[in-house]
């Protein structure tokens, strides 16, 4: 079991950058919020075409941390390499270029309401690819497809249930087939049976190729998903390993996390 | 008090670095023809019956005002001419633009500020897409744009109604009215007064998106800010037109007179 402050555990410098089978590294990230320190030299790595949880309670940081990679909070200090490219005080075209290679599903899906779920799940396609209209529309009904709306694309968001939002906002998010997909809070505001298929449906991703990373309050989600976990408190990270090792672990939130569940 | 004031200096200057954003923005590709066909369409044409109707109502009313002043002076005649110079020249352009810093003003203040408070802002920009671009330079150019002919349709309509209630105490035909009406009026008097409310578009798309943008507190911070946005625009559009009015009569001496 890790347990030991980031910058320890984090390698920095162009070795970095370079190393191949990393798809995604945060290197001693700092955020606050007024005079609220919300991230407080965060640090952990992702491999390429592996699920990273990150597990905490509310108000950890878990959310900014996902912002940070994807450029919506700007960080004081650290590094976010998102396959090597640093996305911290990139430039607006080249973030964007990189936006394009990540998906990002939203704690409340956050779908466009004034279109359809089918033009929702089309938006990132007609804004940065070439298809035709035939072949966007194609596609697209061939993502909501894949997350069980094939009948919806025609329905407006409001009149979805919340699960249904949320399958439409992960088929948005695979629209351009991203290679990192950041997943705030799956199982939100969900039952159990809808939160498994999400997670099911966040399993394939992983399978065909797609590095994860997913903030999840949720215990059974975490170990369906995670290759690794990751704990936040407080800003910091306090714990990093394998499910079995969070399971063996002895530090009192991981321990407070794990005898949740099993007390659900 | 202190605080109030620090708060509203920096509201100020926020507002203002957001507006040269805005107009900076709008000569930079993407220029999104589709999206501001589409607030052309839901800020300009759904905005038609309003600014018809009320101009209708308006043109009644100043009519009667018109007729009640003149007949003391055996004036009548000039009724349509009166009438047709204080709407082109003022009436028009200012009453158009406050009923659209309540249409549009709320409007925009309301859903950019649910967009903001359901993450859709953010969605936007994760998808790789400015979302100031797209939501607040297109707003601005389509208000911009659909301020003049509005208040243009306000002219027209208002004069249509000043004919209505004429004809009913006079007979006066539509013919002989809209000739009496455009007898004193000149190009002149037309092409400042209705290009002035292009500023009272961008005043009504900036402000309102400025107030959208930065809302928060869910729900009430909503409401908040569509409210603002009306009573700002409003204020702003006012002030700004004694300002524009003052800079019209300074290019154009003549019509002052």
């Amino acid at each position: 079991m890790t347990v030991t402050t980031a910058s320890s555990r984090v390698s920095t410098g162009p070795s970095v950058a370079s190393a191949p089978e990393i798809a995604l590294q945060l290197d001693r990230v700092t955020k606050s919020f007024g005079r609220k320190r919300v991230l407080d030299g965060v640090s952990f790595s992702v491999a390429k075409g592996t699920a990273l949880v990150v597990l905490g309670r509310s108000g950890t940081g878990k959310s900014v941390t996902l912002r940070t990679i994807i450029g919506l909070v700007r960080p004081e200090s650290g590094r976010v390499l998102v396959e090597g490219e640093d996305v911290v005080g990139m430039s607006r075209p080249r973030l964007n270029e990189v936006r394009k290679r990540i998906g990002f599903l939203f704690q409340n899906a956050a779908l466009f309401d004034s279109i359809s779920v089918g033009e929702n799940v089309a938006f990132p396609m007609r804004r940065h690819t070439k298809l035709s209209e035939s072949e966007i529309r194609a596609r697209a009904q061939e993502k909501l497809e894949q997350v069980g709306l094939a009948a919806e694309y025609n329905r407006m968001p409001a009149a979805l249930s919340g699960g249904m939002r949320k399958r439409a906002g992960l088929a948005r998010a695979m629209a351009l087939d991203p290679s990192l997909l950041l997943v705030d809070e799956p199982s939100a505001g969900l039952d159990p049976i809808t939160s498994d298929e999400i997670d099911h449906l966040l399993l394939s991703q992983k399978e065909s190729g797609t590095t994860l990373v997913v903030v999840t309050h949720n215990m059974a989600s975490a170990r369906r998903l995670g290759d690794r976990l990751l704990m936040l408190h407080e800003g910091r990270v306090t714990a990093e390993g394998t499910l079995d090792e969070f399971e063996r672990s002895e530090d009192p939130m991981v321990r407070a996390f794990i005898s949740s569940e099993n007390a659900g | 008090m202190g605080r109030g004031i620090l708060v509203f200096v920096g509201s100020a200057g926020e507002l203002s670095l957001f507006g040269l954003r805005a107009i900076r923005d709008a000569f930079k590709p993407p220029f999104e023809p589709g999206e501001i066909l589409r607030q052309l369409h839901e800020l300009g044409l759904r905005s038609a019956p309003l600014i018809g109707v009320s101009g209708l109502a308006v043109g009644v009313v100043l009519s009667m005002h018109t007729r009640a002043s003149l007949e003391r002076f055996g004036a009548e005649s000039m009724i349509p001419a009166g009438l047709a110079m204080a709407l082109v020249r003022e009436t028009g352009p200012l009453t158009a633009a406050l009923l659209l810093s309540g249409r549009i003003g709320a409007g925009i203040g309301a859903e950019l500020g649910a967009m903001r408070v359901t993450e859709q802002i953010d969605a936007l920009e994760a998808s790789a897409v400015d979302a100031f671009k797209y939501l607040v330079v297109t707003r601005a150019l389509a208000c911009v744009i659909a301020l003049p002919i509005l208040t243009t349709l306000m002219n027209f309509s208002g004069m249509l109604g000043g004919f209505l209630a004429e004809n009913a105490v006079s007979g006066m035909s539509l013919r002989l009215y809209f000739d009496r009406s455009f007898s004193l009026i000149d190009v002149i008097d037309y092409v400042p007064a209705t290009l002035k409310t292009m500023v009272f578009g961008f005043i009504i798309a900036i402000t309102s998106s400025y107030l959208g943008f930065t809302t928060s507190s869910g729900t009430e911070g909503v409401g908040r800010a569509s409210t603002r946005a009306v009573v700002f625009s409003s204020i702003l559009i006012i002030v700004a037109n004694v300002i524009l009015v003052r800079l019209i009569f300074f290019i154009f001496p003549g019509l002052q007179r």
